[in-house]
């Protein structure tokens, strides 16, 4: 071993492709937003604050709130890919090679998988869980602080490993899912399937922890009264997401484990020699796979449900039924993997078997299509933005569900398999289902974390971009599809006819990329005329149903002032109508003492150490890899001799805040009457 | 007021510790998870041997029962250290900590010479699927132990610095469950791997 290996590891000055444009240039890019941040950090002395309130914060509604900064950096990264690979598939026909090579666009259509399902739809989905789960069943935070903040951070650093995939070395170019003999040794001896397999270990095990955690807060935590059955359906679906969290993701860490072992110490788990066995892998990858779909969809269903209740003035039509279903789909989805690779050959039987039971999953799912229809039929229904994202769910998914239906059946599926009908289908549930259903999650509980709401008008047009663009992009994929045409080509020949069908596919692209852009200027116009659109009274959306409601907005840091006894299953509804008095908003002459945790930093300092650990592991830094590990052992071991974890809110503290709030918000009131006035 | 106030300090540090265990609990149930990915993988891959030995000619299963037997004891005697800890006796708790300790030590040497012993016959996982599978399924379970001895080691530490405080009981208690937890690995593995395998 050289001293050059012994400090760099397998990392020499050519893992940076100084040669190519497009890399240097977005690591460039970033690079420049990167040290722009730190600059502007600095210049405004925010570290202090940067640390003391964020980066070691503990408050679920903080952590939500990164989580949700993650995924919309990510989210555009991810779509720069997408629109990366619109352009190269509308231009490469004939001779024209387009502008991406090969093994770049391998890359990029990795990557864009890896991102949008790893580091954009879960982050979110967490950000919401945050953001909403423990406001819902009236805690105070979640069941285990420290470890939320732990698998943040976590998240955080895979995807981090991620950008750095770009500039330092590459990313893999197996597909997401990198699937064997492709991404074994022999065939990928690069460190792409290394920072693939890191980087999801990493960001996995916060997934995991995540998941036990929401699910022991929801078993845990819910406040009196608040029985099984009267529990917001949105907290079932963030349980039911969780326990698969819990069962799936186990099985995701063993998988690319034992990839890492084949790559690592020569094994041959899934090697095409030896004994080894490609197709286990496809098998435990897609066991994990196919729940996680439903981990991410099943949240959205339950945004949904709260989102068409609030905006119809209803009570959720069939709750009890919704609950069924949101539960055997639970079940339903640990019996399905295999119709993603019905072309493996196992049988006439096998086939059958697993083509019933993916039809069995349209009957929940319809059910809870019917559902939320029959909650708008005769409801006063407002067409307010978190309204629309759920009206062209209720649409788009349908027909997503439907090309499902047509590709359970195995004797089509042979047809379709790999085609990019199935990539239509795909998109059709995720964009239809998993993305409208956060965006409206995120516009529903914004105000609620935030204090003001976003802004309508961006909301309206970016809404609409992403819909009409969604079709135009996707409707032609589902003919390609038909025609042909399989998934992840860089390039076809002219004669085949996709050309004009794949340029209206990226003029879809690029109305969904104004969608995205709209979201952006969203942001912006609704943090400048934030004081415009202050939420005074805490129930946003004045209709509110659930206790989140029922606090002031931004919900303060410990949730609530007093615990709430919960009697109805729209508890602050029945409040409302019963017109009795809200403890959380007007002032009580007494409270008592509140059990706060204390922020910790140890959660940060793991994540850190795990990324030098991920980091050492790609490029066999083994100095690194070591220092990772006695890193996150230090930290974790000095934390088990830490007395100081907790504290309490006194009770005269307490009221002497609740006393402010509430003159603040009299104050606010009695101006915007007068604004108000004074416009009239 | 004072009394009243500790009281209900009293009653959510029960409750905390009940939701604390109860999240233990469910992260037993994933780390099963794991295992049981690795179970599946080595059915699969189990005859798999490829051009090298079947892992049939390969074990010594008196050995192995040795091994066995010293985890076992070790769950025992973690038991025993429980009853001194219940008792808010830290000299019982540490002594039967010690031993726990020293059996779940001699497990770990057992198996490490065993896989010493294989690779140096030229038995490693390069060899064939069947290996591999069994090398990674065994090899986890010994890497959990010896999670759980520097965690042990730590504890004993503690019930020397603190005693039986309720943070070091909650520490045992966990322990406990990720102890017994292991054990109940073991003996699949046992059944499954050696007993299954050699018959």
């Amino acid at each position: 071993m050289t001293l050059h290996q012994i400090i760099f590891g397998n990392l020499t000055a050519q893992s940076i492709p100084l040669d190519n444009p497009i890399v240097m240039g977005a690591g460039g890019m970033m690079a420049l937003i990167a040290l722009f941040a730190l600059g502007a950090i600095t210049y405004y002395k925010k570290w202090t604050y940067l640390w003391t309130e964020w980066l070691t914060s503990i408050d679920h509604k903080k952590i939500g709130i990164m989580y949700l900064i993650l995924a919309m950096v990510m989210l555009l990264r991810g779509f720069s890919d997408a629109i990366m690979m619109r352009t190269q598939q509308a231009m490469a026909v004939g001779k024209n090679v387009g502008y991406l090579p090969p093994q770049h666009f391998d890359q990029i259509f990795t990557a864009h998988g890896v991102i949008m399902i790893f580091f954009v739809a879960m982050p979110l989905m967490f950000g919401l869980l945050n953001m909403a789960v423990p406001l819902q069943i009236g805690a105070r935070d979640v069941a285990f602080p420290y470890l939320n903040s732990l698998s943040l951070w976590l998240t955080v650093v895979g995807a981090m490993l991620v950008n750095i995939s770009l500039v330092v070395g590459k990313f893999a170019a197996t597909g997401w899912l990198a699937y064997p003999p492709l991404s074994g040794i022999i065939y990928s001896p690069g460190v792409g399937v290394d920072y693939y397999i890191w980087a999801l270990q990493i960001s996995g095990v916060g997934s995991l922890l995540s998941g036990i955690n929401f699910m022991v807060t929801i078993f845990k935590m819910r406040c009196p009264g608040m029985t099984w059955m009267k529990m917001p359906v949105f907290t079932w679906s963030a349980l039911c997401s969780m326990i698969l969290v819990a069962l799936a993701f186990p099985i995701l860490a063993g998988t690319l484990g034992m990839l890492f072992l084949d790559r690592f110490f020569g094994m041959h788990f899934f090697t095409a020699s030896h004994g080894g066995n490609a197709m286990m892998y496809i098998n435990l990858i897609w066991a994990w796979g196919h729940p996680e779909v439903y981990i991410l969809i099943l949240p959205a269903f339950g945004i949904f449900s709260e989102v068409v209740a609030t905006f119809s003035r209803k009570r959720l039509f069939g709750y009890a039924s919704m609950v069924y279903a949101t539960v055997s789909i639970t079940f339903l989805s640990f019996i399905v993997w295999l119709h993603h690779f019905f072309t493996m050959g196992s049988g006439a039987n096998v086939n059958a078997f697993f083509g019933i039971a993916t039809m069995i999953i349209a009957i929940p799912t319809g059910l809870k299509i019917f559902n939320w229809l029959f909650t708008m039929y005769r409801g006063r229904v407002t067409f307010s933005v978190p309204m629309m994202w759920t009206i062209g769910f209720i649409s788009t998914f349908a027909i997503g569900g439907m090309t499902g239906v047509v590709m359970s059946l195995p004797p089509v599926d042979f047809q379709l398999h790999n085609s990019v009908f199935l990539v239509a289908h795909f998109h059709n549930v995720i964009i239809g289902g998993v993305v409208f259903g956060y965006f409206a999650g995120v516009t529903y509980w914004f105000p609620k974390i935030f204090g003001f709401k976003l802004n309508e008008k961006w909301g309206r047009r970016s809404f609409w971009c992403w819909l009409v663009g969604f079709y135009v992009a996707f409707t032609p994929l589902y003919a390609l599809g038909l025609m042909g045409m399989t998934r992840r080509l860089d390039h076809y020949s002219a004669g085949l006819g996709w050309h004009p069908l794949l340029l209206v596919a990226a003029a879809g692209a690029g109305i969904i990329g104004m969608g995205v852009a709209c979201q952006c200027i969203q942001v912006y116009v609704s943090i400048k005329e934030r004081h415009f659109t202050r939420d005074l009274t805490g129930d946003s959306w004045e209709n509110g149903r659930t206790l989140e409601w029922s606090i002031p907005s931004p919900a303060p840091y410990y949730n609530f002032a007093v615990t709430p006894n919960v009697h109805a299953r729209d508890e602050f509804w029945d409040m409302k109508e019963k017109k009795s008095v809200n403890a959380n908003i007007v002032p009580q002459t007494q409270y008592d003492d509140i059990h706060m945790p204390r922020n910790t930093s140890t959660g940060f300092i793991i994540a850190i150490f795990s990324g030098l650990f991920g980091f050492g592991m790609v490029w066999h830094i083994y100095w690194m890899v070591g220092m990772g590990l006695i890193g996150i052992f230090s930290a974790v071991i000095a934390r088990t001799f830490n007395k100081n974890l907790d504290y309490y809110i006194k009770s005269d503290e307490l009221l002497a805040m609740e006393n402010a709030r509430a003159g603040i918000l009299l104050k606010a009131q009695s101006s915007e009457r007068e604004r108000v006035e004074a416009l009239i | 007021m004072t009394a009243i106030t500790t009281d209900h300090h009293h009653d959510h540090q029960l409750h905390a510790d009940e939701t604390d265990v109860f999240g233990f609990w469910i992260y037993i149930m994933t780390d099963c998870v794991l295992f049981a990915t690795l179970f599946a993988a080595f059915a699969v891959l189990h005859t798999a041997n490829f051009t090298g030995p079947t892992l049939k000619q390969l074990f010594s299963l008196p050995y192995v029962l040795g091994e066995t037997m010293f985890l076992l004891a070790s769950s025992f005697t973690y038991g025993l250290a429980m009853l001194g800890v219940y008792k808010k006796s830290r000299g019982t708790a540490v002594f039967w900590l010690m031993i726990t300790f020293v059996l779940g030590l001699s497990f770990v040497v057992m198996e490490v010479r065993e896989f010493m012993h294989l690779y140096a016959d030229g038995n490693s996982w390069h060899i064939s699927a069947a290996l591999s599978a069994f090398f990674t399924l065994v090899g986890t379970h010994g890497t959990h132990v010896s999670i759980g001895l520097i965690w042990m080691a730590l504890m004993i530490f503690q019930v020397l610095k603190y005693g039986t405080a309720p943070s070091v009981n909650k520490r045992l208690t966990y322990l406990g469950l990720f102890w017994h937890f292991l054990d109940i690995v073991w003996i699949f593995v046992f059944t499954i791997v050696y007993l299954m395998g050699v018959i």
